[in-house]
């Protein structure tokens, strides 16, 4: 067998994780993306699935609370019970880029700063009424109005004008120049309903139409026979239960009773390897985990006080140790390697015992540092801080853990404690994440980080078109991260999912990957 | 009969007040956990402008003890109130989520209650033999256990090794009894097993207590079989500290079984609360709490009551 042919046989077979075959493809010297179309188009989306069967997804993130309305969702379980009745109007697709939706094409100026969506034709809403540009701006509205209170709010700050100018076409001006405009609507607030309808009714034009929900239960839609997308929505029916515990998330899985979980458990995923009727995908993500120090406070105001801190912290021991191995190393800037803009030749910051005292002494600062943590902040933040704990130590640095409890994290620790954690789910561009977390006006600027050039230089890279030059200049950026500001990535997390053996066709993405499985599962026996 | 209307009517009325006292502890309490509903909905995502947005909309800007004191005086006109999370009132979303946590008790207590009862008889029946050692040995081994590692065990043993029955007990409203009770025959069992041991041993001392009484060696001298004299002779006399630990097991049934709800994923009352205490969501907290509370003091009451009239001493008092 060539190593292609033997590539082929494992991916078809499906007796492979992502993972392995990518593990397998480096091996026999397949390049990354030949292997990555491989595997995308063999193990993960079969050619010609096969239609029907009632699929039971065991997600978390559920609770008594929730509701249908896009506004309000904030865990995967909402967000892949609304890719389930809704769509967006792009979708991002495996390599990155953006993929038509309820848009069928966009356009844009010389500046970036007008764009104009073709909205797609004969269309239906579950309710017989037909998709119009309307129903767009009324749907973006929504979160953009002055009294939202949704997390998209602030995509539309830049929007100075959004009109419908023609039956199906929309126009969206910018009071600045972007690049990536198309890449915000790809964010699993910003779902499609019908204009001047109930948001929490449940309807959209997605491929499966709302039959029962019980929140922080379960969900049940049924395929809707009018879908306008070709080659989605496979199952009959899908049920989505909600199950926050992960024992049971994973015993239900063990015992049939679903047929895909999220979240796996990266201790015991070992376990559900052993077990021929499971498959265990394992997918990088652009999310990761921070340990974050405000650089208006004391003692972080001090640039050698944070290299410091970025030369004692073992990445390679939490790696291994927090996430199991399940991800890869971080160089304190946001941009993942996925990235279209990723600059793979920056010097990574590692475990250095003496650049990290150096940089200690220099600060001039002496006694220990205190870190804040809860589990809250990533799933094994705790551990993760006392594994720092020790191999600063090692640098002669004494760092303080104060362990606070869980509830009222997001309130009162992070972003207010001069050095606490936190997790992101990545953005689908480079723009989004710095301008989220890094430039100075940023909402959620988690290290109190202020440099004037690093702002200019994000908004030039945003008006760019060009993106030999962009590439650059965002180079630039994540150099000026990494060095200086007060976040520390020790890890980018992996998806990890589990799912029925006989179940494929999830596709993965840099983030939101697992969303829109109702519509991309489907059974092949 | 007077003395026990009487009581009834002095129980209520202390029950009344021991509600307005937990509705208290309740809002103070949801007072004192840091964040506001505000807060705890937007979560990571919030902005202090959407947090003000919001704020605002659900009325949080006013002072506290205003909303508490609105918050009473739709109660007493019968009004639980609206769920600031969901904007649907709480009546609704609570009344089905206490079906479902009564038919899981009640089924519950349906197996463990007569079976308690009946092992602690024959424990007593047959004190110090293998049989009465088994029985305490085996019920003390299933109380030892946290309830949710017992849940766990049987669905290790009956969904994922025999896939015999589901892992999960999601009930929905319009399914078959028949369905419904297949679907919680695993967190039913695991209950069984935690309140077993608790109701069984006070059976068992109690009986065995009134063995060593005069009457029941006056029993045995006049010929009576020894499972006669448990059954007419010490049963009846020993009834009074059987009910009240049988009371306070129901109880638990119905209030602390949020653990094996989460294992089980069961739509139960005890999962409302414990979700909307994360999301500050008072409305339906306090009506949660006051199901809980109101359970225990009507329990209680009924423990007391059925006491009084099972002990003749209390029934006729000089």
């Amino acid at each position: 067998m060539s190593g292609h042919d033997e590539l082929k046989w494992l991916a078809t077979h499906g007796r492979v994780t992502r993972r392995e075959f990518m593990g397998r493809a480096a091996a026999l010297g397949v390049s990354t993306a030949l292997a990555s179309t491989l595997a995308g188009n063999a193990a993960f989306a079969d050619d010609a699935p096969k239609k029907g069967g009632h699929l039971v997804l065991g997600l978390d993130g559920s609770s008594s609370t929730d509701t249908l309305d896009p506004m309000s969702y904030c865990c995967t379980a909402q967000y892949t019970l609304g890719y389930q009745f809704a769509n967006s109007l792009v979708e991002l697709n495996e390599k990155g880029e953006l993929d038509p939706e309820l848009a069928e094409s966009w356009d844009t100026d010389a500046t970036a700063t007008k764009w104009v969506f073709k909205i797609r034709k004969g269309v239906q809403f579950h309710n017989g009424k037909e998709l119009t540009a309307e129903d767009v701006i009324d749907s973006l509205n929504y979160h953009r109005k002055p009294d939202s209170t949704s997390a998209a709010k602030a995509f539309f700050e830049p929007v100075t004008e959004m009109k419908a100018t023609d039956t199906h076409e929309v126009t969206i001006t910018l009071n600045g120049p972007n690049a990536d405009m198309p890449y915000i609507l790809t964010d699993y607030h910003l779902l499609i309903l019908p204009a001047g309808g109930d948001p929490k009714a449940g309807i959209g034009t997605g491929g499966y139409v709302i039959e029962s929900f019980d929140p922080g239960v379960r969900a049940i839609t049924k395929r809707n026979p009018n879908y306008w997308k070709e080659n989605r929505g496979f199952v009959d029916s899908v049920e989505t239960v909600g199950i926050n515990d992960l024992t049971s998330r994973t015993s239900a899985l063990q015992s049939g009773t679903v047929h895909f979980i999220n979240r796996v458990d990266p201790k015991t995923v070992g376990l559900l390897k052993n077990n021929p009727d499971l498959t265990i995908l394992d997918i990088p993500s652009a999310g990761f985990y921070t340990l974050s120090m405000l650089c208006d406070a004391k003692p972080f105001d001090n640039a050698d006080m944070r290299l410091a801190m970025k030369w004692a912290l073992d990445r390679e021991e939490i790696l291994e140790k927090v996430l199991g191995g399940y991800g890869v190393v971080g160089n304190d800037q946001p941009v993942s390697s996925l990235d279209r803009f990723y600059a793979d030749d920056l010097p990574q910051h590692s475990y250095d015992p003496d650049k990290a005292k150096f940089h200690f002494e220099k600060s001039g600062h002496s006694g220990p540092v205190t870190l804040t943590i809860a589990d809250a902040a990533f799933p094994g933040a705790v551990d993760a801080a006392l594994l720092f704990k020790e191999s600063a130590a090692k640098a002669g640095i004494e760092i303080a853990v104060d362990k606070v409890p869980e509830d009222g994290y997001w309130s009162d620790v992070w972003m207010k404690k001069p050095f606490c954690g936190s997790y992101w789910a990545g953005r689908p561009t480079a723009d989004m994440i710095m301008s989220l977390m890094f430039i100075s006006s940023a909402d959620w600027n988690e290290s109190h980080w202020r440099r004037d050039d690093f702002d200019k230089l994000v908004l030039q890279a945003r008006a760019e078109l060009d993106n030999a030059k962009r590439k650059q200049m965002y180079r630039e950026l994540q150099l000026m991260m990494s060095e200086d500001s007060g976040v520390m990535i020790p890890a980018f997390n992996n998806f990890l999912f589990a799912s029925a053996s006989n179940l494929k066709g999830l596709i993965p993405t840099l983030v939101f990957t697992g969303y829109r499985i109702g519509e991309q599962l489907h059974f092949t026996s | 009969m007077n003395g026990v209307v009487r009581l009834i009517l002095h129980r209520l009325a202390l029950g009344a007040l021991t509600l307005l006292a937990v509705s208290l502890v309740i809002f103070v309490g949801t007072e004192i956990l840091p964040g506001d509903v505000a807060e705890a909905v937007l979560g990571q995502g919030a902005t202090e402008e959407t947090v003000n947005n919001l704020r605002k909309l659900l009325g949080l800007d006013l002072p506290a003890h205003i909303r508490y004191l609105q918050w009473l005086g739709s109660l007493l006109q019968g009004d639980l109130g609206t769920s600031l999370t969901t904007g649907k009132p709480v009546i609704e979303m609570i009344a089905p989520r206490l079906e479902n946590t009564l038919f899981l008790a009640g089924t519950a207590a349906l197996v463990a209650v007569p079976l308690a009862i009946g092992l602690g008889l024959v424990a007593a029946r047959f004190q110090g033999s293998w049989l009465d050692k088994t029985i305490s040995i085996s019920t003390l081994a299933a109380i030892s256990m946290p309830e949710f590692f017992v849940g766990y065990i049987l669905i290790f043993v009956f969904a994922v090794k025999l896939r015999w029955l589901p892992s999960l007990a999601k009930l929905s409203p319009s399914m078959p009894l028949g369905d419904k009770l297949v679907l919680i025959i695993l967190p039913c069992a695991t209950l069984t097993l935690v309140v077993l041991a608790h109701m069984m041993r006070m059976t068992r001392a109690a009986v065995i207590n009134v063995m060593s009484s005069p009457y029941v060696e006056m029993a045995e001298l006049k010929g009576a079989t020894a499972s006669r004299i448990v059954m007419w002779h010490a049963l009846p006399n020993a009834l009074a500290p059987i009910i009240t630990v049988v009371v306070l097991n129901l109880a638990y049934l119905i209030v602390g079984v949020v653990v094996v709800e989460v294992v089980f994923v069961y739509p139960g009352v005890g999962q409302l609360m414990v979700d909307n205490v994360a999301k500050r969501d008072l409305p339906v907290v306090q009506a949660c709490g006051l199901v809980f509370a109101g359970t225990y003091t009507l329990l209680n009451m009924i423990a007391d009551i059925l006491s009084t009239l099972a002990n003749p001493r209390l029934r006729h008092p000089k």
